[in-house]
């Protein structure tokens, strides 16, 4: 089921900051859309934890096999948005 | 690696006359399980302190000296149908100020205490661990509870909300080695690297093999441990001894080698030591050094009936054997080259059961003869913390060192005579100490013995 609700980039901070912890590396202002998850501190288990509540709040499922497709946060919310097939 | 595989790796580097005093030590006490190499000293060089009764070296110090006790009845959930209501609690460790927000979300009670700790020691030594060569620094701690409270939490939400609400941080926060992991992780240490299990010895085990890794070679080792299980699961599980006193009144509640002991109150915390190779200390010019870790040992007592989990009895020496609290004490003593005579103070094991306390009365009294040596038990004012117990008394022997003065032991007062032994009571004992043994043990038979002493600068 894709949601209708659209996941913005400052949705997916502060999901990923609710499960995964608050990370000093996430540059603020500026435009992180390309940047790697890690170089924004954030690793594979972080985004596994905050898979499950992506899916509550927008219906997405993430799968965990597809998590290390997932290296940017454009890929997650090319993902939410229905840009990129599940 | 197998035990002969092991013992031979151990064995390899062990000067003949070392070889010889253990030998000597095993014909008197019968076979030496775990008298080793490594007879070279091990500086400690920084201590990081979690204690109920202070958080960090100093504030604990000054509440051991002024007896100051962290017992308090228990204030994470509601006791009031269990048995046993008090603990040792650290009551002002607020993670999110000692620790990035990134690791809270993945770190148990526990492991928050062990970082922090492990941050203050690193700190104490004046390490700079980023500029260090990140395979000539390890980690190796004890923890015996693993993440008790956050495993109880994330089994909540398997059963109320599914499988899919577990956190995926629950892979590893449950773990004995997690301590380790993240310490490693945090640090950038990726020397040799474990973590050890052994209930209440299993700090000082961890002691022990970190001075033996740096005899091997690595120059710098960051060890101890820290246990914290105060969610009703976790209390469970301290319940589940046998030994946990019911007393009501916290400065009643244990009592170690009293004639009212009632038995034991759980604590959480310990001590993260940071422990080098001397030429390595001194060469990056080490600001200080509290002390040696000069000699270790373990051995294992066969449980009665091997029963697991039954209320704990002493175990009882073969006939002819001496009890294997004596025997690790012993030959830890052989391993730092001294004699009985030369140990100045012994730290306890101290259950607060009276079967036990007895039986290492009795250890102590063979050892080093009827009143031979002063005997103390700080625990008594933050209660039993598990792997965190051993390291936090080897730290408070380093400070006794320093200071010339052995801390009291709570609110024991009335010693039975037949023990034979002289527990400091009441008042801190001003005296120069050179040498001091800790002892520990964990339940279904581990012993362990270290040995501290003065540097030999």
């Amino acid at each position: 089921m894709q949601s209708t609700i659209t996941m913005t980039i400052d949705d997916l901070h502060r999901i990923l900051a609710d499960c995964g912890g608050a990370s000093e590396d996430w540059p603020r202002g500026a435009d992180v859309h390309d940047r790697r998850f890690e170089e924004l501190g954030y690793d594979s288990l972080a985004l596994m934890e905050a898979a499950v509540r992506i899916e509550k709040e927008y219906g997405t499922p993430v799968p965990d096999e597809l998590i290390p497709t997932l290296s940017t946060p454009r890929d997650v919310l090319d993902l939410v948005n229905g840009a990129r097939p599940a | 690696m197998s035990t002969s595989e092991e013992e031979r790796a151990m064995g390899g580097g062990i000067p003949s006359a070392v070889r010889q005093t253990v030998r000597d030590a095993a014909r008197e006490d019968g076979p030496a399980e775990t008298a080793r190499s490594g007879s070279s000293p091990v500086y400690v060089t920084g201590i990081g302190v979690a204690a109920p009764n202070g958080l960090g070296l100093e504030r604990y110090w000054e509440a051991v000296l002024a007896g100051r006790s962290g017992i308090v009845p228990i204030s994470r959930f509601d006791t009031s149908r269990y048995p046993a209501r008090l603990a040792g609690q650290i009551e002002d460790f607020d993670a999110s100020t000692h620790l990035p927000s990134r690791l809270l979300p993945q770190t148990d009670v526990s492991t928050r205490l062990a970082l922090s700790a492990a941050d203050w020691a690193i700190a104490d030594a004046g390490v700079d661990a980023s500029s260090a060569t990140d395979y000539d620094m390890g980690v190796v701690t004890a923890n015996g509870c693993g993440g008790f409270d956050f495993t109880h939490r994330e089994f909540k939400k398997l059963w109320s909300e599914g499988p899919q609400a577990v956190s995926v941080y629950e892979s590893f926060a449950w773990f004995y080695a997690v301590n380790t992991g993240q310490i490693s992780i945090r640090n950038g240490m990726r020397g040799p690297s474990s973590a050890l299990v052994a209930e209440q010895a299993g700090g000082l085990d961890a002691l022990g093999h970190a001075r033996r890794t740096v005899g091997r070679g690595t120059p710098l080792m960051v060890t101890g441990g820290v246990d914290s299980a105060f969610d009703p699961w976790g209390w469970v599980s301290h319940l589940s001894s046998g030994r946990i006193s019911h007393a009501t009144d916290p400065e009643r509640a244990y009592l170690p080698f009293d004639r009212e002991a009632r038995g034991q109150v759980p604590g959480e915390g310990g001590a993260i030591l940071l422990v080098e190779d001397p030429a390595a200390a001194r060469a990056r010019g080490a600001r200080r050094v509290y002390g040696e870790l000069a000699g270790y040992a373990s051995t294992f007592d066969a449980a009665p009936g091997r029963v697991r989990g039954r209320a704990a009895h002493p175990a009882r020496p073969r006939r002819g054997r001496a009890a294997g609290l004596r025997r690790a004490a012993r030959l830890a003593l052989t391993e730092a080259g001294l004699e009985p005579q030369d140990v100045d103070v012994v730290f306890a094991d101290a259950a607060g059961v009276r079967d036990l306390d007895r039986v290492e009365a009795a250890a102590i009294r063979d050892l080093f003869g009827v009143h031979g040596v002063p005997v103390t038990a700080p625990k008594a004012l933050t209660g039993r913390l598990g792997a965190g117990g051993g390291p936090l008394d080897v730290a408070t022997a380093l400070l006794s060192i320093r200071d010339g003065v052995i801390p009291a032991s709570g609110a024991t007062a009335d010693v039975p005579a037949e023990y034979g032994i002289d527990v400091v009571t009441g008042a801190p004992r001003e005296i120069r100490v050179r040498h001091a043994l800790v002892l520990a043990r964990g339940r279904w038979g581990f012993n362990s013995a270290v040995v501290v002493r003065a540097a030999t600068t």
